[in-house]
Parts: structure tokens; sequence; C-alpha cells
């Protein structure tokens, strides 16, 4: 390769960072975010299109790789539901980690003499894509519900983790200073092995309404990942890219944990289950009452403003596009629509905004908790729906609760609240919520989908 | 480059992702991490160096594989994204 040559491919990648970067910042601004994605996608092109001139001296390889990728790639974007998103965005992730755990491979594979600070960058890779690999196939099958997702937990689940910890770094340690040989390739084939048990322990105990700060972690790795594996190849733009997502990764993380209240150990290591132990004896007095159909018509006719806060159920019954068509129909009725929606709302960060945006909500109506909360006893009516623990009142009120000291919307100060239901079972975190048998609370028990269409025609035949 | 200078491009980078997300409306949590996961798809850069240049028809593979899980990776999270984002309506814009 000639000087001009890796000096154009080293400007490719410089320009292929300054894309990324670029393109991230856009990305946090509604109306550039679409411009912003674009950006970035220009700028891998161009890292592509430079790693081509420095990657091979045989193409087949590459080209067979890069077309059934683009192919699955393209398909499988195409044909998802907006309602799969959390475990496609899941399921993508993970293949991030593995080719990274690959690449890392390869490099051991083709060149076992390389220098030490190879090698433990080979390691990190291995490492870092194998828990984010493993991870998110999990939180996958979590999310599509291929597995259950309660928090499963493992007898001494904390104590399976540090031996497998300890396992990996004498294991490591040994690769390190002695790659050589059929016994180093077998250790570091059980290096993979362990990293890729260590994801799936990992995940297995975390709840489903835990799964956005699991998916912000895992996106962080697989940034980091990605990293890595630039220390094994000397390559910038690997690093510069890698890094920016898993620092990204991270402020999406801790803004996940603050949403909960929880720390991030607390999340990854005790499930609800351990938290909710002292709490059963603070069970919630009355009784709920109950609403019809037709009565829960005649308040919302009334009312002059209106919050629609829905929750993981509106996922669940794929109500978006009915409870769009009620906004609207309660707009032309004169009333303020809002939909507030709370940070760990659904199974990923920002769940809600995508499925309504899907069903055609203005993005201005999309109101941000913080917002929400100050001016909620002006509001008339509160409809929530399929949202049960992020709108709790006793996470202010009733220190004993698990789930006490998270930010809640404070749906309970509205003047009418609409709880659209299934049926009296307890949230996913199995905490009983004041809410449902509060003065001015009515439960409108019944399938979300089935119930707010249910409204829509009523307002359509009076 | 040397090691010493890479790591500290490293170092650099991290606060530069730190300071670039941390305002972010929470609408768009869900493009931006689908946006961000499609660039940690440049692993496919390194990729297609291990895929092109491998030794033997195992590394080869090990190589190939990596480019095809990449590529998964960045062409659906980029048009994941773009569709995602492409559903964020305002009131400027067409109201159906």
């Amino acid at each position: 390769m000639t000087a001009t040559t890796q000096t154009l491919i080293d400007l490719g990648y410089i320009a292929a960072s300054i894309l990324f970067i670029l393109g991230i910042k856009m990305l946090g601004k509604q109306e550039r975010a679409r411009m912003g994605n674009l950006m970035s996608a220009l700028g891998m092109l161009i890292a592509v299109t430079a790693a081509m001139f420095e990657c091979c001296l045989d193409f087949t390889w590459v080209i067979t790789g890069l077309i059934i990728g683009s192919l699955i790639g393209l398909i499988a974007a195409r044909t998802v539901k907006m309602t799969a998103m959390p475990q496609m965005v899941a399921l993508l992730n993970g293949f991030g980690g593995i080719a990274s755990l690959l690449v890392g491979w390869e490099n051991y594979h083709s060149q076992p003499d390389s220098n030490f600070l190879v090698r433990v960058a080979v390691l990190l890779a291995v490492l870092i894509g194998g828990v984010a690999f493993s991870g998110s196939l999990v939180a996958y099958g979590k999310l599509a519900g291929k597995i259950s997702g309660r928090p499963i937990l493992i007898k001494r689940q904390a104590l399976i983790n540090i031996m497998i910890l300890a396992v990996v770094l004498i294991c490591s340690l040994y690769w390190v200073y002695e790659p050589r040989g059929i016994f180093a390739y077998l250790v570091f084939l059980f290096i993979i092995a362990l990293s890729l048990s260590l994801g799936v322990f990992s995940v297995m105990p975390i709840g489903g309404a835990d799964m956005p700060v699991v998916i912000a972690l895992l996106n962080s790795y697989s940034g980091l990942a990605a990293s890595a594996a630039g220390f094994i190849l000397l390559n910038n733009v690997l690093i510069v890219a890698g890094s920016l997502v898993g620092a990204s990764g991270l402020i999406l993380t801790g803004i996940m944990c603050k949403a909960m209240n929880r720390s991030l150990g607390n999340v990854l290591f005790s499930g609800f289950a351990k938290r909710s132990g002292k709490a059963v004896a603070t069970s919630v007095q009355g009784e709920p009452k109950p609403i019809s159909a037709e009565d829960a018509y005649y308040v919302l006719e009334a009312a002059g403003s209106v919050v629609i806060v829905p929750g993981y159920g509106m996922a669940v019954a794929q109500a978006q596009h009915a409870v769009r068509e009620l906004g609207e129909i309660l707009e032309n009725n004169g009333a303020e629509v809002r939909y507030a929606i709370h940070p760990v709302a659904g199974r990923m960060p920002g769940h809600m905004n995508v499925l309504l945006a899907e069903a055609n909500v203005l993005y201005e109506q999309l109101a941000e908790m913080d917002d929400v909360n100050p001016i909620m006893d002006t509001v008339d009516v509160c409809i929530v729906i399929g949202a049960n623990d992020v709108v709790n009142p006793a996470a202010r009120e009733i220190e004993s609760s698990p789930i006490y000291g998270m930010p809640v919307i404070d749906v309970d100060k509205a003047k009418t609240v609409i709880v659209l239901k299934r049926s009296m079972a307890a949230g996913f975190a199995g905490v009983d919520n004041p809410l449902f048998v509060r003065e001015n609370t009515r439960m409108l028990f019944g399938d979300a989908k089935a119930t707010v269409q249910q409204l829509v025609t009523e307002f359509k035949e009076s | 480059m040397s090691f010493g200078l890479l790591f500290f491009v490293f170092v650099l980078a991290i606060f530069l992702g730190v300071e670039l997300i941390s305002k972010v409306p929470s609408q768009l949590h869900t493009p931006l991490m689908s946006g961000t996961n499609a660039i940690s798809g440049i692993t496919i850069v390194g990729a297609l160096i291990a895929a092109g240049s491998s030794a033997d028809l195992l590394g080869s593979i090990l190589g190939t594989a990596a480019v095809i899980f990449a590529t998964i990776n960045v062409v659906g999270g980029y048009l994941v994204t773009n569709r995602m984002l492409a559903m964020f309506k305002r009131k400027s814009g067409e109201k159906k």
C-alpha cells in the first residue's frame, strides 16, 4: 500500500468520526434527528469504503458477508412491527457484540504471537462482546415473550456471578501471559464460553419493567466492545465511534436508573424480590370504584383538559391507534389533550413515544413527566392506560413501599382519574397501588384496546 | 499509532460522548439508542479487516461471520432508526 493510499484511508476514518459525532448530536434534537441519522449512516459508508482499501487480499469472503448481512438487515428492518421494536433493538445490539467477539477471536487465531497489549484488547473485546451478545439475546427472548419476563431468580445468583468472574480472571491471566499452544487455545475458547454464560446469568434475573435499564446498558457494552476491537487493530475510527456509543449508553442507563430511583447495582443484582420483602404489610385499604364506559364518556365529555398516561399495557393491547383516535375526538370536543410519558414506561427507553408516534400522535403532545406534574391539579381528567407502578402514589407517600422515592406521574392530583385495567392484579413489581381506591379514581375494567374503542363509539354515537 | 495515543483518543471520545448525550428529550430516547446502536456496528471495519486478511479457512469463516453480524447491525440499525424518526410528526408538518 502506498503512503498516499494510507493517508486517504486515514482521512476517510477522520471524516467518518466527525460524521458520527455530528450525527449523535443531531439525534438529540427532534427537528434534525433524521438528518443526524443519515449523516451517521454516511459516516459508516465512508468508513466501510476506506476499510475496503486496506482490508483485503481476497474480496470473496468480504463481499459475501456484506451481501448476506445487508439482505438480512434490510428485510428485518422493513418487516419488523413497531410494537416489536424493543426486541429488535436488543437483537441488533447483540449482533454488534458478537461481531466484536469474532474480530477478537479471528485476530488471536491468525496472530497468536501478537504483543501483550493487543492480547489484553482481544480479551476485552471477547469478554465485553460476549456479555453484550448473550445478554442481548436473553433480553430479546424476554421482550419477545419467548422467555418469562418475570425475574428468574437463581439461588446464590451473586455468588455464581462472582465465581464466573473469578474463573474468567484466572483464565485471562494465564492466557495473556501464555497464548501459544493448543492448551492456551482451549483456555481462550473457555473464556468465550464463560463470557457468554455471564451475559445470560446477568440478564436472566432482571424483570421486564427493568428492561429499559438493561437495554441501555447492553447498548453501552457493544460500543465498548467495538472500542476494544479498535485497540486490537490499532484503528482510530473504531475507538472513537465505540467509545461515543459506550458513553452515550452509560448516560442513558443513568437516566433510566434515576427515573426508577434505583442504583444500577440494585437493578442488576436484586430484581425486585429483595426490596419488596419488607413491604408485604402495606396492603391497601378500601374498595375500587368501577365505572362503565358510558359513565366514563360523560366524565370525558365534560372535561376541559385531559392527560393520557400510557404504560406497557397499552403496548400489549396494541391500543395506540385507538388511543390516538380517542385523543383526537376529545380535542374536537374542545378539550386540551396531552400524553404524559414516564421515562421508564414500557420496555425500552422512549418506548411509549415510539408507539404513539406510530399512531400519528403529534410530537408536541408528548409531554415529559416533569412538565406535567406541576400542572396536574389543573387537569380535569387523567386517563391511565395500562400503566401501574409509574403512577403509584405510594412512591410519594408510603415509606415502606418498595418503590418509595421513585419519581411518578402524579395522576391522583387530577380532578378525576380513570384507570383502564384488565383486572385488579398488582403491577409488575407486585406492589399494591393505593391509586385504585382513591376517592377521585374510577376503574374501567377490560382490555385496553376494546375499552378505548368503546369510548370512541360512545362519542361518535352521541 | 502508539497504544498511548490510542488510549488518549479513547478517553477524549468518552468525554465527548457524555457531553453530546447529556441533554436529550426523553421522546427521542429510543431513536437515540437505536441510532447509537447502529454506530456501534463500526466494528464492521474490524470485521472487514479480519475477514480479508485471514491466514486459513477457520480464520476466514470467523471474519466473515463477524462481517455478516456487523452488517446486520449497521444496515438494520440505521433503517430501523430512520423508520422511527420518520414517524415523529410536528404540527407544522402535514397534519393528516
